[in-house]
């Protein structure tokens, strides 16, 4: 009731906040960067097929002589088969990208609901996904990813599902935190007193107050879960089908660049997972400085 | 200050079993109910979730139904699923992991062979890490916002950002094969040469010579963890009354942080240095595997492709319950140092 008079109500609160929010975000070049970067690699990775010719990546049908370094016709050279690696670079950003946002979404759906669950309910219920949070938090995730991996049939999915599943503890652990802190506020009682379900709570009020935090950690986990699938890809545990920067650099090992000195075709994808984790990272970071004043005065 | 005190004697004073012990106790009792998971897990991971291990084992070669079925014996595979845990679980304590596929010979003596090469290129990595992490987040938190700290901070962030194996694959190239006009500096591939003449001295500068490729590149990925744990840690100090009371005592800028704000900072970074042994691990597997180190990274590696169920089982049950044992000795080691959280 004491709330001051807003003529433009809850939207117009929210845009004022989104508004606030971008002024934060604005103000950091390495944010900045990071947007820049990724706008750009997204729209090159959709536009992939409408800009180049997909025949070129199928190795019966490459152009060039194996293993050749940039020239004039493939700027950054070819790989084993003579393909260009200007190409597979390209359309390995599509594998990537969709590996690391597909694994991050699931990731955060997992860490959500545990996080939630844990700090609503509380009773055994909490202590039991509180312990399951901590040893999987402690359990190196490369490792259970890669046994995942190894014993489900091979392919995007398998991928998506053993990064997802190894990386959600941190989310768990934000969400519970942060759902904890939302939970001791007067409206939350205020909501309980009038007689809101468990639904009702979490989803009208926990959720929409937790989700902007999960947004920000999600961020980070996409750069984890890209250089997670990069990994997985190199040991051999892809899609052998498709062509991701992972893949790439495990034929360069197998084939031989390195000893080649075939330095064109392990630059290119190293350096793509390189820029596009880092500005991820970078988006995440500023993200939670945004949506945390604690931690304003500390990075600037 | 007096609250503090009060509180100490009464605990001290309380009935009961000493409260350390208590703590120690309750620890340890986690550290095995995890343990147990571990072995659950690995249960769970490599013979319920495969469906049929046998037809895994041999996805690569056609059998007729009688040899899978004489394979399904041989491994016990034919028994209901709660009595191969219990047997699972008997042989585990017992040290007995399974035989290994591609070897034929006990997993866990494949596993021991390689504990000591991991054991040495994980330990210098993260002995050195840590070391350039601290120090390197000292100063960045210590001149926050300068040109040191944009740097490190930057530098850090990039690296991190980078997969460990592409870091290693570049390294092998660049200091292994050599580029252009520079040879080679480092050995390829291994842990040792055939060709080194007898003796102590030389084996060991052999094999140092080895691990400077792979264990610095191990190191340039994982001490920027280090570095922002610190940062951070030291940075919540900063504003501190007792920093501003050594500056009125009159001590140089250097002393406060090196006596005074960095020994408070690195209590809360223990913990955590340990929370990311598991990512170490991870970078161990891919460096071993670029530069063939002969550990337990390149065995999962090896198991892997094949893929050899029981190999990766142990390889998998190994690597969690090192880095799990590894965290309730930091927890106990925390305790220990911080009078702070002795009663909490």
């Amino acid at each position: 009731m004491s709330a001051p008079p807003n003529p433009t109500g809850a939207a117009g609160r929210r845009l004022a906040a989104l508004a606030e929010g971008w002024r934060v975000y604005r103000a950091d070049r390495g944010g900045l960067f990071g947007l820049a970067v990724l706008s750009l690699v997204v729209v090159l990775a959709l536009l992939a097929p409408v800009l180049t010719p997909p025949a070129e990546l199928d190795v019966t049908r490459a152009g060039g002589a194996p293993l050749r370094p940039p020239s004039a016709e493939n700027w950054l050279g070819t790989d084993e088969s003579g393909r260009s690696v200007l190409l597979l670079t390209w359309w390995g950003a599509r594998m990537s990208l969709l590996v690391g946002l597909s694994a991050a979404v699931l990731s955060m759906l997992i860490g959500t609901v545990v996080g939630l669950v844990a700090a609503h309910f509380g009773g055994w219920v909490s202590t039991l996904l509180l312990r399951l949070t901590d040893f999987f938090l402690v359990l190196p995730a490369l490792v259970l990813a890669i046994a995942l991996s190894t014993v489900l049939s091979r392919g995007v999915l398998t991928i998506v599902l053993a990064i997802g599943v190894t990386s959600w503890p941190q989310t768990a652990r934000l969400v519970r935190a942060q759902t904890l802190t939302v939970e001791t506020r007067p409206y939350i009682e205020r909501a309980r007193a009038l007689g809101g379900g468990h639904r009702h709570l979490l989803g009208k009020h926990v959720l929409p107050a937790v989700l902007p935090l999960v947004f920000a950690t999600t961020t980070l986990t996409v750069a984890s879960a890209i250089i997670a699938e990069s990994t997985l890809s190199f040991l051999g545990l892809g899609d052998p089908a498709m062509i991701s920067w992972g893949s790439m650099l495990k034929s360069a090992m197998d084939t031989g660049a390195v000893t080649a000195g075939a330095w064109w075709y392990l630059l290119p994808p190293g350096l793509g997972i390189a820029v596009v984790v880092l500005s991820f990272t970078l988006c995440g970071r500023v993200l939670e400085t945004v949506l945390n004043p604690r931690l304003r005065g500390e990075r600037r | 200050m007096t609250d503090t005190r009060d509180e100490f004697e009464t605990s001290a004073a309380s009935t009961g079993p000493p409260p350390l012990l208590r703590f120690v106790a309750a620890k340890a009792g986690g550290g095995v109910v995890s343990l147990f998971l571990v072995a659950v897990l690995g249960f769970f991971l490599f013979r319920v979730l495969p469906g049929d291990p046998a037809r895994t084992m041999t996805r690569s070669t056609p059998v007729s139904a009688e040899q899978l079925a004489a394979l399904r014996h041989r491994f016990g595979l034919d028994q209901p699923l709660y009595l191969q845990f219990r047997d699972f679980v008997i042989d585990l304590l017992h040290g007995d992991l399974g035989t290994s596929y591609i070897y034929n010979r006990p997993v866990a003596e494949l596993i021991l062979e390689r504990v000591g090469p991991t054991v040495l290129l994980v330990g210098t990595a993260t002995v050195l890490a840590v070391l350039v992490g601290l120090w390197m987040g000292a100063r960045a938190a210590w001149h926050q916002g300068g040109p040191v700290d944009r740097w490190f901070t930057s530098v850090g962030l990039t690296l991190w950002s980078v997969p460990t194996f592409w870091l290693g694959l570049l390294a092998l190239m660049a200091f292994g094969v050599g580029v252009g006009p520079l040879p080679g500096l480092f050995p390829v591939a291994g842990m040792s040469s055939a060709n080194v003449p007898a003796g102590v001295v030389p084996h060991v500068l052999d094999v140092a010579h080895h691990l400077v490729l792979p264990c610095l590149t191990l190191v340039a990925v994982i001490y920027a963890q280090f570095m922002m744990v610190m940062r951070t840690s030291l940075l919540e100090e900063m504003g501190a009354e007792y920093l501003t009371t050594a500056r009125a005592k009159g001590l140089r800028e250097d002393l406060v942080r090196r006596r005074h704000a960095v020994p408070n900072a690195l209590l809360p970074t223990v913990t955590l240095i340990f929370l990311h042994l598991g990512l170490v691990v991870a970078g161990a597997i891919t460096v071993e595997t670029v530069f063939s180190w002969p550990g337990l990274g390149l065995l999962t590696y090896e198991a892997l492709r094949v893929p050899d169920l029981p190999l990766l089982q142990g390889t998998f049950i190994v690597l969690a319950g090192s880095v799990i044992v590894m965290n309730v000795l930091a927890e106990l080691v925390y305790r220990l140092l911080d009078p702070r959280v002795r009663d909490s």
